[in-house]
């Protein structure tokens, strides 16, 4: 009965398996397409992206900006535009991201309906449909933050009361924000106790045991969820719909009012308001290609990280 | 509550120095920034429904349409038909084309991912060896990492040429080419939802089950899958809640068609496409404005109601098992 008390235990082990029928085997076979069908499907993705989009890719094609009616040129701006948007977006989700993990792992307690609620509303955040939070971003940060800065500090003129930059990357700072403190909470919790309690014992104070000794530990959660949001954001349209991306725009943005490009929308634009699908289709795989290898890439690093770091948490026991 | 309540309730954390001001500062700095996700939610609940109110007040709103005529049939002395028609000569905003429209799709994505996820789920928490399990998990969960956009234009581009070519369907984009897209969004999450539930089911189990003379394809099936029955229903509850509001792979994919239509061979459009394709025409404080953020507080509140039963239910099925983590 010891392996109840474990948390998450493990499946049987191979020894305890007694007769192995015919019935065994088909199951056995059958669960295992389940997981080749799932494995296929995220290879033909893969594979039709790349191999359409891999004679696109050129060093113009992610230098230079579009050109003749998005039919030729690159897609710089909408890159530059989507490393803008991230950038701000993780300046805002990570530091909110994790205090929330440091108050819910160190500072409260299990008991305390604070933290419940705060944790029920992490993981409902989660579960918000993006598009809501593109109706959010439009109806609070447009319509009333911006429209109040307007009103207080330039007379009247539409300066932020209107989509652009800062407002995207706020929208999906709300929407990436659990899954750093999901990330985040896990590190904290997988940090010995006994360090804490050496350093307290050394004189140390609470927010210095934080600071110095726990969270340099939990570095490895912190960076795996700083990631996984980057991609997140960067792969998201709907919230930003209606809070600042434009389909075309001569100049790179440079001030947090201005509006930008982005890849995600460009290959919504370009899939679906060209007027000459043949002409486009090179720019719109070669979009979806630096797209997907962007978030592809951060996943990849995230999960590496992850695996890690959760094998040292496993050994160092 | 400050932080000195909080503080003994855990053992091990209470002998502590009391820090200066700055550390008070900082504590407090982070308590307030936790509630930030609190607000957050409220603060959508507030603006949403703020946008979508005018339509239960504004009498002005009403001449054009009512919260009852968003779910009754218009009539146009003939025939009462359900339309959803919000740029026309009389405006006609029946949701129902809208409701059944993400509803087709959704069953679709459903019936497609759920054995497969289930099943990949059974597989690598039963008859995976570790090995195996550490390289199928984390690539699963690279599918959840593919931009929808990219799953979307996926399926405009190839899935639709192939479900056209098998099935031989009306119209090359409709709530099957979506569902299926769909699905390669939900079933990286009734995927994970599922395995932890299958490993959450103690060890125990199988070994009573096995000791009494089960087969492991017996054990499996009615052993361990009804013990973990619960986290599998949660699994679904959370797959349906995802896809009910997923937005930009059903825009590019169902052929937008908002039509009140039963068939799942042809276009159709969701609740969710509704709101990304008009919302950028509409005018701003408009009575179609309004209805489109009384389309969105719905959803929310939907999918607030799903992702908490399914949140509940796994919780529950933890405690009953006694691996609550």
């Amino acid at each position: 009965m010891t392996a109840a008390a474990a948390p998450v235990p493990g499946p049987a082990p191979r020894r305890l398996v007694g007769r192995i029928r015919h019935g065994d085997r088909a199951l056995a076979i059958l669960s295992g397409t389940a997981v080749a069908v799932i494995l296929a499907m995220l290879a033909v993705i893969i594979v039709d992206v790349v191999r359409g989009g891999v004679g696109t890719l050129s060093w113009e094609f992610v230098s230079e900006p579009p050109r003749d009616g998005m039919t030729a040129g690159g897609v710089f701006p909408a890159i530059f535009g989507t490393v803008a948007l991230t950038l701000l977006m993780t300046l805002a989700a990570v530091p909110a991201g994790v205090a929330t993990a440091i108050y819910l792992a160190e500072f409260a307690s299990t008991q305390s309906r604070v933290a419940r609620l705060v944790r029920v509303c992490v993981a409902n955040l989660a579960g918000v449909p993006s598009i809501v939070f593109g109706l959010f971003g439009l109806g609070f940060f447009i319509a009333t933050v911006g429209k109040a800065i307007d009103a207080v500090a330039y007379g009247g003129h539409s300066v932020y009361g209107r989509p652009c930059l800062i407002w995207s990357s706020l929208t999906l700072a709300i929407l990436t924000m659990p899954v750093v403190v999901v990330a985040t909470e896990e590190a904290i919790r997988a940090v010995p106790r006994e360090l804490r309690e050496a350093s307290l014992a050394l004189g140390a104070t609470r927010i210095q045991t934080i600071l110095r000794v726990v969270l340099p530990q939990a570095l490895g959660g912190i960076l795996t969820g700083t990631i996984l949001a980057v991609s997140r954001g960067a792969g998201e349209v709907a919230p930003i719909l209606f809070t600042g991306v434009a389909y075309y725009l001569p100049h790179l943005p440079t001030n947090l009012n201005d509006q930008f490009m982005s890849l995600g929308y460009h290959v919504y634009v370009l899939a679906t308001q060209s007027p000459d699908v043949d002409k486009t289709k090179p720019q719109l795989y070669g979009t979806a290609l630096v797209l997907l290898t962007l978030t592809f890439l951060l996943n990849l690093v995230a999960i590496s990280i992850r695996s890690r770091s959760r094998k040292r948490a496993r050994g160092g026991h | 509550m400050t932080a000195a309540d909080v503080a003994p309730s855990k053992p091990g954390r209470s002998i502590r120095r009391r820090g200066g001001l700055l550390e008070r500062a900082l504590e407090i700095a982070i308590q307030v920034v936790a509630l930030v996700s609190i607000a957050a939610i409220l603060l959508i609940l507030l603006f949403v429904g703020k946008e979508a109110l005018p339509l239960l007040t504004s009498s002005e709103v009403h001449k054009e349409v009512t919260p009852g005529g968003l779910f009754a049939p218009v009539h146009d002395g003939v025939q009462s038909l359900y339309m959803w028609q919000p740029v026309s000569e009389v405006p006609k905003y029946n949701v129902w084309p809208l409701i059944v429209g993400s509803l087709k799709v959704t069953v679709v994505s459903l019936v497609f991912a759920v054995p497969l996820s289930v099943g990949a789920a059974l597989y690598v928490s039963e008859f995976a060896g570790a090995r195996t399990r550490e390289i199928v998990k984390p690539t699963i969960e690279l599918l959840a990492g593919i931009p929808s956009v990219v799953v979307g234009f996926f399926a405009l581009v190839v899935l639709a040429t192939w479900v056209q070519q098998l099935f031989g369907t009306e119209h090359r984009l409709n709530s099957i080419v979506a569902g299926l897209a769909l699905s390669f969004a939900i079933c990286p999450i009734v995927f994970s939802v599922s395995e932890d539930a299958l490993r959450a089911v103690p060890h125990s189990y199988r070994e009573a089950a096995l000791a009494m003379g089960s087969t492991r394809a017996q054990t499996v099936l009615r052993v361990v899958l009804p013990a973990a029955g619960p986290g599998i229903a949660a699994s679904i509850v959370l797959g349906f809640g995802r896809a009910i509001g997923e937005t930009m792979i059903v825009l590019i994919a169902t052929g937008n068609a908002a039509l009140l239509d039963w068939s799942f061979g042809h276009s159709t459009r969701t609740i969710t496409a509704t709101i990304a394709q008009e919302l950028g025409e509409v005018v701003i404080g408009s009575p179609h404005y309004n209805v489109l953020f009384a389309l969105g507080a719905m959803l929310f509140i939907a999918t607030f109601v799903v992702n908490f039963v399914g949140e509940r239910i796994v919780h529950g099925m933890r405690r009953k098992l006694g691996t609550v983590s």
